[in-house]
């Protein structure tokens, strides 16, 4: 399987406070994977670099069959090459209704003048409501999104993730705050999407991850602790005192 | 699915609507063409207040939809100002040197005309060279060119260094501020080739045009009352679509945009000049019907008024900052103009020319804290808009984003 994303000996310092230090990782396509690890042991950091949010002090973050370096890009030219990002914390736009929202984060043109100019065609719409479908807020389109349940907002944000059409999904604590029905849903959008592309969950909670049934790397201060099966991370003995012992 | 856009947004409908019976009535009672009940001062007025609601429009665009409190607008709408009364007072000048030099026995050569108009310009500042910047003040042409280009421009510069470097909230607030300041400032100066602090004067004369103010200060309100128009409605159609969904999205929660992919910078740049070059507009026909403009009309302060006019007003919906805009510079003028009646309390007297600042602050706060939607949100009351219960959140967590009393369900 080729290599999607490849991220090799990255360090990153805050204040003297080692948030990354020489984080090896690679994904490939079409790859469903799950990063656990205790509090502060680097995962958001390490998604924010990714994303162009945070630059490294050292390292190389080189992406796609051309080997594009990621260093080099801004947040809204990295999200144009394909990766998507979904926050711990819901973030859509409150104001703006579903359709709206989705609308934006569907695969389009995202100058300025184009967007200007732009008005949905039937098929876009069409597209609008398959994958409000999928999420299950097909009847709440006209409506803000800011009335939405917690959990709704989740899919909200999944879905225009998925409407961006990326190569590869971050996913940062999606079940965080669900219902166990909601979880169910949760499991199954994002298996479905790794069956097209490359899903990296960021994730606590161990059942969850358990139900994804995908390869895990374990962080710890900022390194990879390990990686393999969950059955396998579970059972070495550094990741039982650092993070399963607790 | 997709219907006409004026069926989307009626808001335009009527707003036309209402401009035009406006239009109408004050030119029926108008001293130029009509009944004579409105003087022809009190028609200028009203022709200025359509400019001040269009620059209030280019304010709510930008702070109300856009979330970047820019404080320095009215440098836009004073540079506009200067580039149409170059014209205007290099062209009334010269036409009274060529009407006085014609009196003599050799007809006058044109180098001596030109250095005849630059005495009589630039007197007042001790000079009668022609600063380079007065190159093209002999074609009307291209100075119209220039009240859009030369603000368009400065706003280019000036947003592509602070939205490139990610200045936001406060901090872009002081530096528009700065830079309105700066401008203002030079100039103050004699030799900035604008006459420092005299600025330009006798801008209601137009050069070659013999009917009287009755009639000129109608064609002005007319003009103006045309430019706003074609200013709300290019505002709603751009921010009716997919434009203003990002927009939008971008004053509540720009980290969001980016990572979908959008220029944040590119979308603020491009809102900043728009909103500079429809400010400049608004400028070019505002000071021809006030008659001058010097360098303290683009202090601070008026870009700060701005601000306040929107918030009165309404912010996040265009016609609410038209409203606030009016009512308010309408309001300043009753009492600033000695109109208003002094309130005797025996021990003090209450005179309004003092006393308006006062009150206009203290509106201003209590606009801010109880009754965020301004006077906008009288509208709601009619067309039963309500506030969605967020329980005191935010729409985003940005400084500019929505505020909960300002949404709508």
């Amino acid at each position: 399987m080729s290599t999607l994303l490849e991220v090799s000996g990255v360090s990153v310092t805050f204040d003297g406070f080692r948030a990354i230090n020489n984080l090896s990782f690679r994904i490939g396509e079409a790859e469903l994977r799950a990063v656990i690890g205790p509090n502060g042991a680097g995962k958001t950091t390490f998604m924010d670099i990714v994303t162009g949010k945070t630059k490294p002090d050292e390292g190389r973050v080189i992406w796609g069959e051309k080997s594009v370096n990621l260093l080099k890009m801004n947040e809204a030219k990295i999200a144009q090459a394909g990766i998507g990002r979904k926050f711990q914390k819901p973030t859509v736009f409150e104001d703006q209704t579903i359709q709206e929202n989705l609308l934006m984060a569907l695969k389009k043109p995202r100058g300025w003048l184009p967007v200007l100019s732009y008005r949905a065609t039937a098929g876009d719409l069409d597209k609008v409501a398959e994958l409000a479908r999928e999420i299950g807020l097909l009847d709440e389109l006209p409506r803000k999104s800011g009335e939405l349940s917690h959990g709704q907002k989740q899919w909200l944000e999944i879905g225009m993730l998925l409407a961006q059409e990326p190569r590869l999904l971050l996913v940062d604590e999606p079940a965080a705050g669900m219902t166990p029905q909601e979880r169910e849903h949760t499991t199954d959008l994002l298996l479905e999407a790794a069956k097209t592309r490359a899903v990296v969950v960021v994730e606590h909670d161990m059942e969850f991850v358990r139900r994804l049934n995908c390869k895990v790397t374990v962080l710890h201060e900022g390194s990879v602790l390990a990686e393999g099966s969950l059955d396998h991370v579970t059972s070495n003995q550094e990741v039982i005192d650092v993070y399963l012992g607790r | 699915m997709q219907r006409s856009f004026i069926a989307r947004n009626p808001s335009v409908l009527i707003f036309l609507a209402c401009l035009a019976l406006f239009t109408l009535m004050v030119t029926v009672l108008s001293e130029g063409l009509g009944v004579g009940m409105i003087s022809t001062s009190f028609v200028k007025t009203l022709g200025k207040t359509l400019c001040l609601c269009l620059i209030a429009v280019a304010m709510d665009l930008i702070w109300g939809f856009t979330g970047i409190l820019s404080l320095g607008h009215f440098a836009f709408f004073g540079l506009g100002g200067y580039m149409i009364g170059m014209w205007l007072m290099y062209e009334r000048t010269r036409l009274i040197v060529v009407e006085s030099l014609s009196q003599a026995e050799i007809p006058p050569t044109s180098s001596e005309v030109v250095d005849a108009i630059g005495n009589q310009i630039f007197g007042v500042v001790g000079s009668s060279e022609f600063p380079l910047i007065w190159a093209f003040a002999d074609s009307l042409f291209l100075q119209l060119v220039l009240v859009v280009l030369v603000p368009g421009l400065l706003a280019l510069v000036f947003g592509w260094l602070a939205f490139r470097s990610r200045v936001t909230g406060v901090y872009l607030s002081i530096l528009t501020q700065a830079m309105t300041l700066a401008l203002a400032l030079y100039l103050f100066q004699n030799d900035s080739g604008l006459r420092g602090n005299n600025g330009l004067s006798g801008l209601q004369n137009l050069p070659g045009v013999e009917v009287s103010q009755d009639v000129v200060s109608l064609w002005f309100l007319w003009a103006s009352a045309f430019a706003l128009g074609l200013g709300y409605l290019l505002a709603a159609w751009v921010v009716s679509g997919k434009f203003g969904s990002v927009i939008r999205g971008i004053r509540d929660n720009e980290a969001r945009v980016r990572f979908l992919g959008y220029s944040v910078e590119a979308y603020k740049l491009m809102i900043f000049t728009l909103t500079a070059c429809i400010a400049a507009i608004a400028g070019a026909l505002y000071y021809p019907q006030a008659g001058i403009i010097n360098p303290a009309e683009i202090a601070p302060i008026a870009s700060i008024y701005l601000a306040v006019w929107v918030a009165i007003g309404g912010r996040g919906r265009l016609y609410g900052a038209v409203i606030g805009a009016a009512f308010v510079s309408l309001l300043s003028t009753w009492f600033t103009g000695g109109q208003a009646p002094d309130i005797p309390l025996g021990f003090y007297t209450i005179k309004w020319v003092d006393w308006w600042l006062v009150l206009l602050g203290l509106s201003f706060v209590a606009v801010t804290l109880f009754a965020p939607k301004g006077m906008g949100g009288l509208v709601d009351l009619w067309t039963q808009r309500r506030a969605p219960n967020r329980h005191g959140a935010d729409l985003g967590p940005d400084d500019g984003a929505l505020r909960e009393q300002e949404a709508s369900e």
